[in-house]
């Protein structure tokens, strides 16, 4: 394939469009509701009107507002329509013929939608994600074409370390500067691979990014390729998400199809394979070292660092492995240059990031913001608030290796560095409000239990602290447990945090710390006098209360 | 070299899938994940037999295709039933009240979570984020989503499969 070619492919599409396009949500949360069915009545009820070769029915990606789908959007009148059934779907048609509809239109203008900017997500819910064609049309792989025929791998490398991207897997470590490290690297053979084992409960950025524009991440990590001299790559998903599993595999598919995977992309002498391997749940696999060893067929379990996977990753080959939404960000940097990206959020945090907010909140969905926004305004403008009056008290970023954020820092901006400083982290971009009806401490054992649970096993520190942890929360919540007991949880806390060979467990006490540091009361409410101790606790409360679950 | 293969367990044309899978990927160690995903897919569970016989075909000694087979939460090493049914216990689940709802269907069903009906109808299975949180709390019915669920609808959606005596 040659430039023409693609250019020749995107003005076909083009031509062949209707007037109207009325765009159907068919990512995992709107399939969830049926979405199919609406996009085949959509299409039914066009051929019943003779609309064929006005309106174009099309299944695209997710537009972010899960919580109201399943979502049916309308082009060029911008309308959108909110849970839209398969019984009222045909009745959208009506309206574009003139009529009325019975479907619920709601307001696209909304602070939720106005004050996102998609730069990964500009794709997603407007182009097929099962049609290559729909992505060339939008200027996919031009930025491909580019970096092989303008620029030199070093050129590239330069422009991402320009570009202040930092790895959107949770660390936020220098993307360049990973690139320059496994550019630099000597081996016979690199590899590329895409870490799509998003395990955080209470995160989907990857999952729909994957869903909604699986070319961007190809294009993404064949240009990695290019730059760090790999000629081939590995996309590790979970096999939670077969949806996005089988678009990618689509994706790859018509790819080579096309010859933009393969040997000799663009008619140059750079050669890219690209494989997908499935996860098989284990949350541990998200860290590289056992990503690496899951994708070797072994058990996934960490090794110690160094080496790094930049040096000695899978198979003893310098390795190459960024998140699923580090690889998206990439065409838009090359397309639109780093200053442009460098220009975008806050001097350490450079661009934006996407957020699945969920929990307690109005608006429930997928979100992208520049870096810098504050945590108040993603809750009040963009979330809506609490739902049905209650009281927003915290917001959980970061999944299990992250914190707990009160509602009095709510003014803190989100950057890696803010958020560190108040005890959470960026994490992958889970966001999961809670309310006044949600118990803190009983927050903090189910993440305990997550993290015991997916413990590899390997360390001492996370294998056997995470399950003392684990008890004496336990004993906290059954009102049997004592300052003693506190004291020790917070030792225990300290203990794994410093002592655990990987991310797992170094994190595992974040959730425990971050709510002692902020909700400190619900855990004392709670402890019971010490023995001995014959003055009454300040709550008084019977050992025998019941556990205050949620 | 030519390595001589394990002759297939049975006449099961299944195992010629899994076959396939593995040749694709070269017999490589490696394969050994792929390859137990195939079988599952194909058979439900892993059984001895399988787990046996692909530890011959790939030249991986069994214990490490055991292990590999109770590392990961996905594999299970026992027959499932008919119909499955997934509680979604993620975060935002969990603060929607996922709990109750894994609650409500115990109790309706009578078994565990991990556990199957004695008449090998249905499965119950916990798992940790399906992803589709923005309509949590979520349970997944026969690899069917459904989302914003109550403890009362969960049950509804079992009563097919699930006769209470």
């Amino acid at each position: 394939m040659l430039l023409e070619d693609l250019n020749a492919m995107a003005e076909k599409v083009k031509a062949e469009r209707k007037p109207t396009c009325v765009r159907c949500c068919m990512s995992a949360g709107c399939m969830s509701s049926q979405s199919d069915e609406i996009k085949k009545t959509l299409e039914k009820a066009v051929a019943d009107k003779q609309l064929g070769d006005q309106i174009e029915v099309r299944r695209v990606g997710c537009m972010g507002l899960c919580g109201q789908g399943p979502l049916v959007g309308v082009e060029p009148q911008g309308a959108l329509f909110e849970r839209v059934t398969p019984e009222n779907a045909a009745s959208i048609v009506d309206a574009l013929a003139g009529g009325t509809t019975q479907a619920e239109l709601g307001d696209p203008a909304r602070p939720f939608f106005a004050r996102q900017l998609p730069v990964v997500s500009t794709n997603s819910g407007r182009i097929d994600p099962e049609r290559i064609e729909d992505y060339i049309e939008a200027g996919g792989y031009g930025a491909l074409h580019q970096v092989l025929h303008e620029m030199q791998p070093a050129q590239i490398v330069e422009s991402i370390v320009h570009s202040g991207l930092r790895g959107r897997g949770g660390g936020g470590y220098p993307t360049g500067l990973k690139w320059a490290t496994v550019a630099k690297s000597k081996g016979e053979r690199k590899y590329v691979i895409c870490n799509g084992d998003e395990g955080d409960p209470g995160a989907f950025m990857d999952r729909s990014v994957l869903e909604s524009d699986p070319h961007a991440v190809l294009e993404g990590m064949a240009i990695a390729g290019y730059a760090v001299g790999a000629s081939h790559g590995y996309l590790y998903v979970r096999a939670e998400y077969p949806l996005a599993i089988s678009r990618l595999q689509i994706a790859i598919r018509q790819a080579r199809q096309h010859g933009l995977l393969g040997d000799g992309i663009f008619e140059s002498t750079f050669n890219f394979h690209l494989e997908v391997r499935i996860g098989a749940g284990a949350f541990v696999c998200g860290e590289e070292t056992a990503l690496m060893a899951s994708i070797e067929g072994r058990r996934g379990q960490p090794r110690p660092r160094p080496p790094f996977p930049a040096e000695s990753g899978l198979w003893g080959f310098p390795t190459l492995i960024n998140n699923v939404e580090t690889f998206a960000n990439i065409v838009p940097i090359i397309r639109r240059g780093a200053d442009w990206y460098a220009s975008l959020g806050t001097e350490k945090s450079k661009g934006t990031k996407v957020f699945a907010l969920t929990g307690k909140i109005k608006n429930n969905g997928l979100i992208e913001v520049p870096m810098g926004i504050t945590i108040r305004e993603i809750i009040e403008e963009l979330g809506g608030g609490a739902p049905d009056g209650s009281t927003i008290k915290a917001v959980q970023t970061g999944g299990p290796s992250g914190g707990c954020i009160p509602a009095e820092l709510f003014d803190t901006p989100v950057d890696y560095d803010s958020l560190m400083k108040v005890g959470s982290i960026m994490g992958s971009g889970g966001m999961v409000v809670m309310d006044d009806t949600t118990n803190m401490v009983d927050v903090a054992r189910f993440y305990m239990q997550f993290c015991m649970e997916e413990s590899c096993g390997k360390c001492i520190p996370c294998r056997a602290g995470t399950v003392q942890m684990y008890n004496l929360l336990n004993k906290i919540l059954e009102r049997k447990a004592t300052l003693k007991d506190l004291e020790s949880l917070e030792d225990l806390c300290d203990m794994v945090k410093h002592t655990s060979l990987c991310g797992l467990g170094q994190t595992a006490p974040n959730p425990v710390i971050s709510t002692l540091r902020y909700f400190r009361n619900e855990y004392l409410e709670l402890l019971q006098p010490e023995a001995g101790e014959n003055h009454a606790h300040a709550n008084g409360k019977p050992a025998e209360a019941a556990s205050p679950t949620t | 070299m030519k390595v001589a293969r394990p002759p297939l367990p049975s006449q099961d044309k299944r195992w010629k899938i899994i076959d396939a899978k593995m040749r694709k990927l070269g017999y490589q160690p490696h394969a050994l994940i792929e390859t137990l995903h195939a079988v599952q897919q194909a058979f439900g569970y892993l059984d001895e037999v399988a787990l046996l016989w692909v530890a011959k075909s790939l030249r991986v000694p069994p214990s490490k295709v055991y292990g590999v087979s109770t590392f990961y939460n996905f594999f299970t090493l026992k027959p499932q039933g008919a119909h499955t049914c997934v509680v979604c216990l993620g975060t935002a689940c969990y603060v929607k009240r996922g709990a109750k709802i894994l609650e409500a269907i115990e109790v309706y069903t009578k078994i565990k979570s991990g556990e199957t009906t004695d008449d090998r109808q249905l499965s119950l299975l916990t798992v940790r984020c399906i992803g589709a949180c923005g309509i949590a709390p979520a349970v997944v019915y026969d690899g069917n989503v459904v989302g914003r669920l109550t403890p009362e609808e969960s049950i509804e959606k079992l009563k097919g499969y699930v006769h209470v005596a």
